[in-house]
């Protein structure tokens, strides 16, 4: 014990004694451990706000679209292929159990007009339990109810941005607008969920039954009525494979597929998509932390530069304390030691540096940042390994000189 | 005071360096033996190996061949970190250019000479400072003492750690000749007082004969031994 103290000490001689260049020495790795946190912490703190969006879209959600579509064996996009169906829909809602909502979708992009004003947007053809299956909330009026969807209405429920585009001045509340080329009558505008993921405040919502009249309906070459998404809700989430497994076999069932064909539909349900979008996140974290640490590398090589150059200038020292009796090892430590404690100092005001980077990009609304307690202690044993693997020649080369020689030495 | 045990014993001693493709040989079989609390001068011109002598019996080097026994123990096949034991624990230097760390204060560069054997004991330190008439100095770094009361804090960096020997090479040789008596003086009166080892390399014949014994080398060889 009272022997690290003397070591501490003696290390800390060292230290004190060019603090300009201890500090040089270690902006490089300051810098390294800055740009780490920032970087790691914006990379967390996307994903995080990718999977809040998510959640915001509902919980226990499955949602079924398009496949990829064939055509002479040439594979189209995902999504182009036609092969759901409003009857598919029905037969889902009917054959399999422990759903509680079926809600087939069609989308469409089409002007709407009122009076001077036009707007391009996304209309989405949806029955009554869309709203709670997505959590959309009415912001005022109504959404449209099961006999006006039955009974194919012309009316539409508005996403805030809409609404404030077309009606700046008035309630749209019981207005008319002209959408492609059908007048349609607004009944609700929806609660703003904000921009983001899938944001609905840009979209417009109208009865399914009301779209396929409105725009030229779609069949398949069996007659079946197009629709672009199927979701589902499960009653129970503990049941959402068993969900995903029967609902695909049915689906295959109803398109014919043979044992040997690939689905013509995809499926998947929130969670899946969550881990999907938050893998590619955190490869993008990855990818920024890397490029950060690259960066600690290079301060890592301007450690090891300098702790030369002081062992070179110190060259007399080692001489001295090796005729008072250092041993080699008693050396190499002493020079390991100050390499890994200019590494960590140098860590640790990275850390400071890039948590407060952080909370300044958090607190300007450019992006929100996350700092995690691992990404610190990692960012900070990375800095003293840093040290230690730099200072580790250094120190060898200081150990390894001879006494008379160095006591020889200017 | 134990006169007649034998503390250094070296036994047919060569030392030979690699210079090029030839040996360079610089002691050719020497032959001395060093009595506890005897004071030994050892002399010669330039080249004789008097350095190369005193290094090795201060284990900060391994002869060629031969043996070296200090205090009954032969030292002369021990590892690095052996002789760097003995160095802490039974060597006490003293340097024509003093050594001491630039940086450190006299009483820190008493100090480092224990933070490698047992410890820092302030207190020990600052009666070894005392001991060479140096208490009011104790917070002055080097730059800021003579050439001579730098002699005087790296011999009381050498008195802290009671060592079995002290080796001094030309420990006037950086000095006026008023600082050079005070060091002489101090070492003399160690001697008398604590009767401790003390061996010498001069060419300073006035130094040398305050000595009880002169070792004369030339070309790697004791050509002649005088007691006083």
């Amino acid at each position: 014990m009272k022997k690290w103290f003397g070591t501490l000490t003696t290390v800390w001689l060292g230290l004190s004694t060019h603090k300009l260049r201890s500090f040089l020495t270690i902006l490089g790795v300051v810098i390294g451990v800055a740009s780490v946190i920032t970087l790691m912490s914006i990379g967390k703190g996307s994903t995080q706000q990718i999977l809040a969006n998510i959640q915001s879209m509902g919980a226990n959600l499955i949602s079924i679209r398009p496949g990829a579509s064939m055509f002479g064996g040439v594979r189209g996009a995902v999504g182009g292929g036609r092969t759901l169906t409003m009857e598919d829909a029905d037969a889902i809602a009917q054959q399999v159990p422990d759903i509680t909502a079926v809600s087939p979708a069609n989308t469409s992009n089409l002007q709407l007009v009122v009076g001077g004003k036009n707007t391009n947007s996304q209309v989405n053809g949806v029955n009554p339990e869309y709203f709670a299956i997505n959590n959309i909330n009415i912001g005022s009026g109504a959404f449209f109810s099961a006999d006006e969807y039955q009974s194919s209405s012309k009316v539409a429920v508005l996403g805030t941005n809409v609404a404030t585009t077309l009606f700046p001045d008035t309630d749209p509340i019981g207005q008319q607008m002209r959408m492609g080329n059908i007048i349609m009558r607004v009944i609700g505008v929806l609660e703003s969920k904000g921009a983001g993921f899938n944001s609905p405040d840009d979209g417009v919502y109208i009865p399914l039954t009301a779209m396929q009249q409105a725009v030229a309906q779609m069949r398949t070459p069996q007659g079946g009525r197009i629709v672009s998404t199927i979701t589902l809700t499960v009653s129970d989430s503990s049941q959402t494979q068993n969900v995903i497994d029967a609902t695909t076999s049915l689906l295959r069932t109803r398109h014919h597929l043979s044992a040997s064909a690939d689905n013509d539909f995809n499926i998947m349900s929130t969670e899946e998509i969550a881990k999907t979008l938050s893998q590619v996140t955190g490869t993008l974290t990855l990818l920024l932390g890397a490029v950060a640490a690259i960066s600690l590398l290079v301060g890592g090589i301007g450690v090891m530069n300098i702790m030369l150059v002081s062992v070179l200038e110190r060259t007399r020292e080692i001489g001295i304390r090796k005729a008072l009796g250092a041993r080699d090892r008693d050396i190499w430590s002493q020079f390991l030691i100050e390499a890994a404690l200019l590494t960590f100092a140098g860590g640790i005001i990275g850390v400071i540096f890039g948590w407060a980077t952080a909370m300044l990009i958090n607190r300007l609304g450019v992006m929100s940042t996350v700092v995690t307690a691992d990404v610190v202690i990692m960012a900070v044993s990375v800095s003293i390994g840093i040290g230690i693997f730099f200072g580790f020649y250094p120190a060898w080369n200081a150990s390894r000189l001879n006494p008379i020689e160095a006591l020889r030495s200017e | 005071m134990d006169n007649g045990s034998i503390i250094i014993k070296l036994e047919n001693i060569t030392k030979t360096y690699p210079m090029g493709k030839r040996e360079l040989t610089v002691l050719k079989g020497v032959n001395i033996n060093i009595n506890k609390g005897e004071l030994v001068a050892i002399m010669g011109p330039s080249g004789s190996g008097k350095s190369t002598l005193l290094n090795l019996i201060g284990c900060l080097d391994k002869p060629t061949s031969g043996t070296y026994y200090l205090e009954d123990k032969e030292v002369s096949r021990l590892s690095g970190s052996e002789l760097a034991r003995i160095r802490g624990q039974k060597i006490g230097f003293i340097f024509q250019t003093f050594n001491l760390l630039s940086r450190l204060t006299a009483l820190s560069n008493v100090e480092l000479a224990m933070t490698y054997v047992g410890g820092i004991d302030r207190q020990r330190a600052l009666e070894a400072l005392a001991k060479v008439g140096l208490s009011e100095r104790v917070r002055h770094r080097p730059i800021e003492l003579s050439g001579g009361e730098q002699q005087r804090v790296a011999i009381a960096r050498a008195i802290v750690k009671n060592p079995s020997i002290f080796l001094a090479d030309e420990p006037t040789g950086q000095l006026d000749s008023k600082s050079g008596e005070e060091v002489i003086s101090i070492l003399t009166s160690l001697h008398a007082e604590q009767g401790i080892t003390l061996v010498l390399v001069t060419h300073d014949i006035n130094i040398a004969s305050h000595c009880q014994r002169i070792i004369q080398l030339k070309d790697g060889e004791v050509i002649a031994e005088k007691s006083i």
